[in-house]
């Protein structure tokens, strides 16, 4: 079946072979047609044909403060870097490139060795940041040195020498576990982000969206032509409630100290100043921080990159006092309670000391109102022991201790408030009863933030208007935003007006003659407030360590302060790190209300400026029931109405006829 | 029929030019492919081109008479298996090529239906003995090849279907091809062509236009053809040690159909046509086993080979230099891909199967 003598026609065989010999002579001569004879033809269109994708980097939006005024903005930040897909021998350049950068000649050459094996067309980043000189440096190279070439970034322009540095935060590139984090799913390696304070909280809005523009480029990199351009959507700007005067007026009270002050409107919880100190230059962490710098950051003793108006959880100590004479009134217990302040008191078989001890006085028979400006351990102690920490916790917890704010800034810490509940809880032991006493002076167990501190007596002083603190306003921010708000804007704790007028009266002694700081009283300015000294470590630790002992643990200094004594303005909240006594802090605070008035006074006031009905604070003499003259004053609020052009001559106070 | 069989007779010149187009192959992939998300397709294609090798001596060993015997049930394998694709076809990229086999692997059976072909028309003209071709033989040489082209074209699959066409062809030239039929044939052709323009796919018609006018749509369907043209010209005699076109990926997928561009941007004139040449070596090395077939059948089978080879060299080279449009025809032994691997080394398979049997009988 397969025989031999059927072959296949060997002419039409070599046929075949002709035929392929003929196709490729043809792709030789399609070969030669396109290698050869237009061979500079398509060089020529290779070197142009070189489609770059360059990004347009946004801009980061501009923080600003309550009257529109520029804290945080950006400035246009070269970087010099090293381009490789120009066939030029980079390590002979070497030298000159970095003398002209003012670099290091071995680090250069080192670069380009360690980046030899990486793609050529990705750049070695020679320098951040450069000065306007090495610009011209380039700028004058490009023919010399034409794989030198830079890249314009918008470089964040903080504050100099940490100007509120904590509220603020700093940028940085995101971090590959960023990255891995849901929330952060749209960012790519390369971005910019906040790291912390404002920055981070509200990075969304700040963040703009990179543009790219996809530019025909020739093999010296040099842009041809451009293809089609995607603009960079800049980053909304952001509106702070701060106001930059008031914070300049507190970053000043705070010069030279550790601590931390915050300024809030206990009426809607705007914050209108922060102060952290130590501080730290968020300028260092713009371009690229440094490991030595960074680590020098972290392990400082002084926590600079702490916000401590948010993350210190201390003894509040005397401040607390308030919170105290708060539930001792509530509860009906302190208003005719009368205590003799022998310089201290046994409770529990164990002898508690009033601080007046340490000056060699004793406050003798001690009232409420006493209690409160001469801030009288042995009253509060004995309150404490009538309250039992039951109903301590209650009123404490009311008041915002021991949980979050809700303010818009990152990593809020709660603090502590102790109760039984919680003693069993972490340390499963009974709750003893002699612990109740320390936690009456605001010592013990007891911590609390300054941002809580300020937000619970400004509360109190607001007659239980208890607000969110907060750094933006909902209103200032881009349509469609919604800050996630994890408490409440505002919660009215009923209290009654009598136990707010006793308390706010007592406040105000704080800051006169008989008061614990005189020294911070306000000529003219209706200021009250509560000074605190709170240990660090106990009395008894402290005798052990010595002289060594007081002087590192010196007692932290507290000031919480409200003016107009009630329904205030202004809560101003200040902690002095070792600050030893109160009276310091007071002064501190009372720069900043200083400040805070005098602004109010020089700015017209609404009365001259509003057209219609206007609600304007008073403090007035009233009448008893029965028609004598009363010394105390009382305080309040009334609108007016000014649709007729001019201010009434009087008007009637609510509640009076 | 003895049985005596053995590799001494294997066609190890044959065997080492093919190794040598494939050697220039990976090492172009992994060149091209370096720093781009196909990085270690050089890699693979070393499997491929190993187990290409297996099969290639497995197929070796098999008696290509006793193939030929039973090539009818292989042909209604061949026919069944493009029905599946038609009915089981998992669709990627608007064409249903290939079917989804246990495993996770995807079987493309007009690769194979080549092979089949090959054998089918080699055996169709065996049995026909005279020297002249009679119109009736004409249609049914058509026939058997013209079938599952169609069926392949609806998938649609325009390039693997073209490719069917080159083994009828060689088959009806050396079975005895009168010229008047060679002109009539052509004449209808032509006078089909308009037809066919409608019957073309969108992107067929784009990919057309797109060659005979790339600089109309130059970001779309023409990019490819003025990327490719910009690469090869500017490799240059000596090549551009560069590649800036294929490395800078403006190429796009260099590493499958346009593998000898990036190729010839690399090594230049000089290193294509060394290529070229080498692909020469391998087809006349190939008509000569064909010459020394011990029968008609043997013939057949390895100019059939030969027949696609060429085409596919002719189709995808001429693409390269700008002669041919944009069909999707990779290059053999060259050109990333499974598939075409294996089909070419178990053509090779044959082809040494017949070689080694021709001082047999």
């Amino acid at each position: 079946m397969f025989g031999r003598d059927e072959k296949v026609s060997p002419m039409r065989l070599t046929a075949a072979q002709y035929i392929v010999l003929g196709i490729f002579l043809i792709l030789a001569y399609g070969l030669w047609r396109l290698q050869v004879v237009q061979s500079d033809f398509y060089a020529s269109l290779a070197e142009k044909n070189r489609i770059r994708n360059v990004p347009i980097l946004a801009p980061r939006g501009r923080i600003l403060d309550r009257e529109g005024r520029t804290i945080v903005d950006n400035y246009p930040s070269f970087t010099a870097l090293l381009l490789r897909d120009s066939s030029r021998d980079l390590t002979a350049d070497a030298d000159l490139i970095a003398q002209g950068l003012h670099l290091d000649p071995k680090e250069v050459k080192d670069r380009i060795r360690h980046f030899a094996a990486s793609p050529q067309y990705q750049p070695i980043y020679l320098k951040d940041d450069i000065t306007p000189d090495e610009l011209a440096f380039i700028e004058s190279h490009r023919n010399e040195l034409p794989e030198l070439d830079t890249i314009m970034a918008h470089r964040r322009l903080y504050p100099r020498n940490g100007f509120m540095a904590h509220l603020i935060g700093y940028v940085g590139e995101v971090s590959e576990e960023m990255l891995n984090q849901p929330q952060f799913e749209l960012y790519n390696p390369g971005d910019v982000v906040g790291k912390s304070g404002v920055e981070l909280q509200y990075n969304t809005i700040l963040m703009g969206k990179n543009g790219s523009r996809r530019a025909v480029v020739n093999s010296h990199g040099k842009e041809m032509q451009t293809l089609d351009d995607t603009p960079a959507q800049p980053g909304h700007p952001l509106k702070l409630t701060v106001d930059l005067d008031l914070q300049i007026a507190a970053e000043q009270a705070l010069e030279g100290r550790n601590g931390a002050i915050i300024a809030m409107d206990p009426r809607n919880g705007e914050i209108l100043a922060l102060v952290s100190r130590p501080t730290f230059n968020p300028n260092d962490f713009a371009v690229r921080v440094s490991r030595d710098q960074w680590s020098k950051l972290i392990n400082d003793d002084d926590h600079p990159l702490l916000d401590k108006a948010i993350q210190a959880q201390l003894a509040p100590g005397s401040t607390f006092k308030i919170i105290m004479a708060t539930a001792g009134l509530q509860e009906g217990i302190a208003q005719d309670m009368h205590v003799t302040c022998n310089g201290g008191a046994t409770f529990y078989g164990r002898y508690f000391k009033c601080w007046v001890v340490a000056e060699h006085r004793t406050h003798g028979v001690v009232g409420i109102d006493k209690a409160i400006f001469q801030s009288c351990d042995v009253f509060f102690y004995t309150l404490a022991e009538k309250l039992g920490i039951g109903r301590i916790a209650k009123y404490a917890t009311m008041f915002g201790l021991g949980q979050r704010t809700g303010i818009d800034l990152p990593q809020e810490v709660t603090g502590i408030m102790p109760s039984e509940e919680w003693k069993i809880r972490n340390y499963k032991q009974k709750w003893y009863a002699g612990e109740t006493i320390s936690v009456g002076i605001g010592q013990g167990a007891v911590t609390a933030t300054p941002i809580q501190m300020a937000r619970a007596i400004g509360a109190i002083a607001s007659g239980g208007l208890l607000v969110r603190p907060h750094v933006t306003n909902p209103q200032d921010l881009p349509p469609g935003v919604i800050p996630a708000a994890t408490s409440p804007n505002e919660v009215k704790i009923p209290l009654d007006p009598q136990n707010w007028q006793i308390i706010t009266d007592a406040m105000a002694g704080v800051v006169n003659p008989g008061g614990t700081a005189p020294s911070a009283h306000l000529q003219g300015i209706d200021f009250a407030g509560k000074t605190g000294s709170a240990q660090t470590i106990s009395n008894a630790l402290k005798a052990k360590l010595g002289a060594a002992g007081k002087a590192n643990f010196k007692d932290n200094g507290w000031f919480v302060g409200v003016e107009p004594r009630r329904n205030p303005e202004i809560v101003v909240c200040t902690l002095l790190e070792e600050g030893e006594h109160g009276y310091l802090a007071a002064r501190t605070a009372a720069q900043v209300i200083k400040a805070y008035v005098e602004k109010e006074r020089r700015t017209p006031s609404k009365v001259a400026q509003n057209k219609g009905k206007v609600e304007i604070g008073a403090v007035w003499n009233a009448t008893d029931p029965d028609g004598e003259n009363n010394d105390s004053l009382r305080a309040g609020r009334m609108v007016i109405d000014l649709t007729r052009g001019h201010a009434p001559l009087a008007a009637v106070a609510p509640g009076v006829n | 029929m003895s049985r005596y069989i053995s590799f001494r007779d294997f066609d190890w010149v044959l065997f080492i030019f093919v190794l040598m187009v494939c050697a220039l192959g990976v090492t172009e992939i992994r060149s091209a492919t370096v720093h781009t998300k196909f990085a270690g397709a050089h890699i693979r294609q070393i499997y491929w081109i190993v187990a290409g090798i297996a099969c290639m001596f497995l197929m070796s060993m098999v008696n290509y008479q006793i193939l030929l015997e039973r090539v009818h049930w292989m042909y209604i394998a061949a026919i069944a298996s493009l029905m599946m694709v038609m009915i089981f076809g998992h669709r990627y990229l608007g064409a249903k090529r290939w079917i989804k086999m246990p495993g996770g692997w995807h079987f493309q059976p007009s690769e194979w239906v080549k092979l089949i072909l090959i054998l089918a028309v080699a055996k169709y003209f065996n049995d026909l003995h005279q020297r002249e071709l009679t119109w009736t033989d004409f249609i049914k040489a058509g026939a058997i090849v013209g079938v599952p082209m169609l069926m392949v074209l609806t998938q649609p699959d325009l390039g693997t279907a073209l490719t069917y066409i080159p083994i009828a062809v060689m088959g009806l030239f050396l079975g005895g091809l009168r010229a008047k039929q060679a002109l009539t044939v052509v004449l209808l052709a032509g006078l089909m062509m308009p037809l066919a323009w409608h019957g073309l796919k969108p992107y067929q018609r784009d990919r057309l236009t797109s060659f005979l006018e790339p600089e109309a749509d130059s970001q779309g369907s023409g990019y490819q053809v003025i990327q490719s043209l910009i690469a090869v010209g500017s490799g240059g005699i000596w090549g551009s040690s560069a590649g800036s076109q294929t490395h800078l990926s403006f190429l796009p997928v260099p590493q499958t159909d346009f593998i000898f561009a990036a190729f010839a941007e690399e090594h230049g004139f000089v290193g294509a046509l060394s290529v070229m040449l080498l692909y020469f070596i391998v087809l006349m090395r190939l008509t000569q086993n064909a010459q020394t077939a011990p029968d008609r059948a043997g013939t057949f089978v390895v100019m059939g080979v030969v027949a696609v080879l060429s085409f596919h060299i002719l189709v995808n080279i001429g693409m390269v230099v700008g002669f041919m449009p944009v069909t999707g025809i990779p290059l053999p032994l060259m050109s990333y891909g499974g598939s075409s691997v294996l089909f070419m080394f178990l053509a090779l398979g044959i082809v040494m199967n017949v070689r080694m049997r021709r001082f047999v009988n």
